[in-house]
Parts: structure tokens; C-alpha cells; sequence
């Protein structure tokens, strides 16, 4: 397993776009923001969009790379061939969610520092809400992936369905209009990055995360992890 | 001894039955040959002993061990070389080597096992860069690794140019003289008639000879296979 697990890091190391989507251009964005004057409702532009880069972290490496690694190794019989070993091929899909899982939280921490360092973001005022929330929504996000990687037939159709939810899961996550109606935001509540979203807000802030929040994440990792594991598809 | 058994094997997929009443023995230090045309249960065959699927009914024994029950434990008795199996496109030579070594109690020596496949030379080459021979000596020295008693070779030498092919013939040979026991999946009757101690042909999931090439040749194997296999086109049926 650790093999596994060190195999599949290196391979990530090596795709530089992975690397540049997932851990280079959150911190860009925010970079961008942090240099924008704006504010909305009298809080800085680059401290609304930090939680939602957060955000972005996940999909970009979850809902977004994992399903094209775990689509790939069946299209490329990987796990047939793994199968056929005492390692057998569940590990190499573990491999993979420790590493997606450690990415993640180094993007993060990446994230908050350029916050904190570049733009003076003051850090989670509620970090234990904060870091529960974060790895609650990597797990929802991961889980998400490793459902679309168990149901397509390719690493193709695993990318083209990532893409796919990549805008609804961000449009409430508020990647593009931070600011939603009521409505909207009511609707976001119950999908796994708008309920993130207002966690880490609150968290951010100093509060801890309504239970509400925590139970839509919870949820959607459980619901995405059990489907999964009852369809997956080995070859 | 007996490597493998095979009796009164029959897997269906739906409608389609892939694998008929099939019985086969391969005795240990032999390299035995299953043959046949696409579509004819080879590979299921292969699934089937490798433990990778169930059986509906039948009975299997790879090294005196069930490949359902006693999966584990076969997989550190058994190599498998896999059809259209392919590798993560940036890992190295020496990576996959040292990856599958991990898997396997006692693995054979990388260094050594490089050299006898002629890849000492490309041990830090990325999967994507290696030419189809590399790629099928590099999936050979994966199914090796773990020092099996067994090996399953599906398809090994399609795709390689005549000199690759020979070389690999070679290799094959070098094997079994080193006590593995070897079942080779192929359409190749050269490849059969010149390695195999025994060969199963197959058609429509059932076994429709088994022997040693020159028994089966009329004149060759080649004729015998045509002969044998072609009667599924006409529809006609020998039970």
C-alpha cells in the first residue's frame, strides 16, 4: 500500500497541468483578487473568495482528476491487471483517495497562506470548524468523483462528466456571482459547495458550522461513497 | 503433477454461453497452448482460472488451489500477462518493476529479470515511450516478478515484428526451463506448433481438440485449426 501510495503521488507529480489546474491557479485567482480593490457588502473581494477557491480546490482534484484516473486505469486495464495480484486493484483506488485527499489539503493550506501573507486575510477564526468543514467537503467532492469514475466507461466520458458538474457544483459554491438571491442561496444550502461555502464563511468568522451544513456534506460523501462501491465497474 | 485442472468448465454471460463443458489438464514444466479464433471463450477461459470471474459450473484447481476461494494465495503462485493490459503512461520501466515486486512475498531479482528482457537499458524510460516489443517484454517481466510457478501469456507476441517475435519464442523457452509452467493464449499456429507441448483448440466455447501439435497437424496445425475452427462460419456443427 504505501508503494501504491507513493507510486500514485509521483504520477500526479508528473501530469503539470493537474498540478497547475488544481494547486497553482487557486492561488492565482485569489492572487488576483487580493490585488482587485473591491469589496462587496464592505468585506474585501479577496476575503469572499477565499472560501470559494477553497471550493474550487476540491472539484478541480476530485470531481474533476479523479474520475479521469480511476476511468483510465479500467479503460487501460489497470485494475484487471491488478486484480490478477495479491495487491489486488481496491488499493490502487485508495492510493489514489489518499493522495487526491493530501493534495487538497495542501492546496488549502496553500491558499490561506497567500491570503494571509499576500492580502493580510486574517486566518479561520473558528479553525477546528474550519478544517472539519474543509475536509468534509473533500471527502463530499472525492466521494462525488470516485462515483463518476466507477460509472464511466472511459477517461474520456469521466472528463466530460466532471466539466459537467463542475458548473452547477460552483455556481452554488458562488464562483461566479458571490453575492446570490436569497432563493439561490436557499436552493445552494442543500448542494455540497454552497453548503461549504457558508460553513467556512461562518468559520471564517468565528462561528461554527451550522449542523445543517455539516449534514448536507456528511451526506453527500456517504450517499456518493456507498453508490460507488455498489457499481463500481472493474473492467 | 498437475498444474492446472479444468473440469466441466461452463460460464455463460447472459444467452451467450463463452465457456461449454470444457475440461483440460496442464501438467507441471509444460507450456500448454489454448487456441482459437476471437469470440471462441479463450479469454474467458483465462478469467476463469485466473479467478477473476466465477464459474457457473465446474470445477478449477491452479496449483491444487480453488482461483475463487483461494484467490490470495494464488496470486502469489500465478503470473499473469494480460491482453491490451497497459501501464500508467508516466511510470518508468523500473518503477513498475519495483511497484508489482512490492506485491509479492518473495519477488525475483529486478536487476536480473531486467537483463534477461533485454530492458536493462530502458529502466528509467516512461511506459508511453517504449515500442510495442519493449511494452510486451516489460508486461512479460511484470508477470514474473513474483517468481509464479504459473504464468498465463494471453496474446504475447501480436503486434511484434518477426524478430521480436522470435526473440520472445526464445525467452518463453528460457522460462519453462526454469521450471514455470506455461499456458499461452494465442492465434498463432507457427507460435503453438513451435513452443507448445500441447494445445487446446477451441471453438464456441467448447474444446474442439487437444493434443500435441503433431497429432493435431493434418498436415499442420495450421490446416487442423482451419479445419477445426471454420465450421462455426458454415453454421455446421460436429458435436
Amino acid at each position: 500500500m504505501k508503494m501504491l501510495t507513493l507510486t500514485e503521488a509521483k504520477l500526479l507529480v508528473r501530469e503539470p497541468l493537474a498540478l497547475f489546474w488544481g494547486l497553482v491557479f487557486p492561488m492565482a485567482l485569489l492572487a488576483v483578487m487580493g490585488v482587485s480593490a473591491s469589496s462587496i457588502g464592505g468585506v474585501p473581494l479577496v476575503t469572499v473568495y477565499e472560501p470559494i477557491v477553497i471550493a474550487f480546490v476540491g472539484v478541480a482534484f476530485g470531481v474533476q482528476g479523479l474520475p479521469v484516473q480511476v476511468a483510465g486505469y479500467r479503460e487501460r486495464r489497470v485494475l484487471r491487471r491488478l486484480a490478477t495480484t495479491p495487491a489486488g486493484p481496491l488499493r490502487v483506488i485508495g492510493a489514489q483517495l489518499i493522495v487526491s485527499l493530501t493534495v487538497v489539503l495542501a492546496a488549502t493550506i496553500g491558499v490561506l497562506a497567500v491570503g494571509r501573507l499576500g492580502f493580510g486575510v486574517p486566518l479561520p477564526a473558528q479553525p477546528a470548524g474550519f478544517a472539519l468543514v474543509v475536509v468534509l467537503s473533500a471527502t463530499a467532492m472525492l466521494a462525488l468523483g470516485l462515483l463518476i469514475g466507477a460509472l464511466a466507461p472511459t477517461a474520456r466520458s469521466a472528463g466530460a462528466a466532471g466539466t459537467v458538474l463542475f458548473f452547477p457544483l460552483m455556481y452554488f459554491a458562488g464562483l461566479w456571482t458571490p453575492q446570490l438571491s436569497a432563493a439561490t442561496r436557499r436552493i445552494g444550502q442543500f448542494t455540497p459547495l454552497g453548503a461549504a461555502n457558508q460553513a467556512l464563511r461562518d468559520a471564517m468568522a468565528g462561528g461554527w458550522p451550522h449542523p445543517a451544513a455539516l449534514l448536507v456534506l456528511g451526506g453527500c460523501t456517504l450517499a456518493c461513497a456507498a453508490a460507488a462501491a455498489r457499481f463500481f465497474r472493474w473492467d | 503433477m498437475t498444474a492446472i485442472e479444468v473440469d466441466r468448465l461452463t460460464k455463460r454471460y447472459g444467452a451467450t454461453v463463452a465457456v461449454d463443458d470444457v475440461s483440460f489438464t496442464v501438467a507441471e514444466g509444460e507450456i500448454f497452448g489454448l487456441l482459437g479464433r476471437n469470440g471462441a471463450g479463450k479469454s474467458t477461459t483465462v478469467d476463469l482460472v485466473a479467478g477473476l470471474r466465477a464459474p457457473d459450473q465446474g470445477r478449477i484447481r491452479v496449483a491444487g488451489l480453488d482461483p475463487r476461494r483461494d484467490r490470495q494465495e494464488l496470486h502469489h503462485l500465478l503470473g499473469v500477462q494480460l491482453q491490451e493490459s497497459q501501464l500508467p503512461d508516466r511510470l518508468t520501466v523500473a518503477e513498475a518493476m519495483r511497484l508489482y515486486a512490492s506485491f509479492y512475498r518473495r519477488p525475483a531479482d529486478i536487476a536480473g529479470l531486467l537483463a534477461q528482457l533485454d530492458l536493462t537499458d530502458k529502466r528509467n524510460t516512461a511506459y508511453r515511450r517504449l515500442s510495442g516489443g519493449q511494452k510486451q517484454r516489460l508486461s512479460i517481466a511484470l508477470a514474473l516478478i513474483g517468481r509464479p510457478r504459473i504464468a498465463i501469456l494471453d496474446e504475447l507476441t501480436t503486434g511484434l515484428d518477426p524478430v521480436a517475435r522470435r526473440d520472445t519464442w526464445q525467452l518463453i523457452d528460457d522460462i519453462r526451463n526454469q521450471g514455470v509452467t506455461i499456458m499461452l493464449i494465442t492465434h498463432f499456429m507457427d507460435e503453438a506448433e513451435r513452443l507448445c507441448d500441447r494445445v487446446a483448440i477451441m471453438r464456441d466455447g467448447r474444446l474442439a481438440a487437444l493434443g500435441a501439435p503433431a497429432e493435431l497437424g493434418r498436415p499442420t496445425l495450421d490446416d487442423a485449426f482451419i479445419e477445426l475452427t471454420s465450421r462455426a462460419l458454415t453454421g455446421r456443427r460436429q458435436s
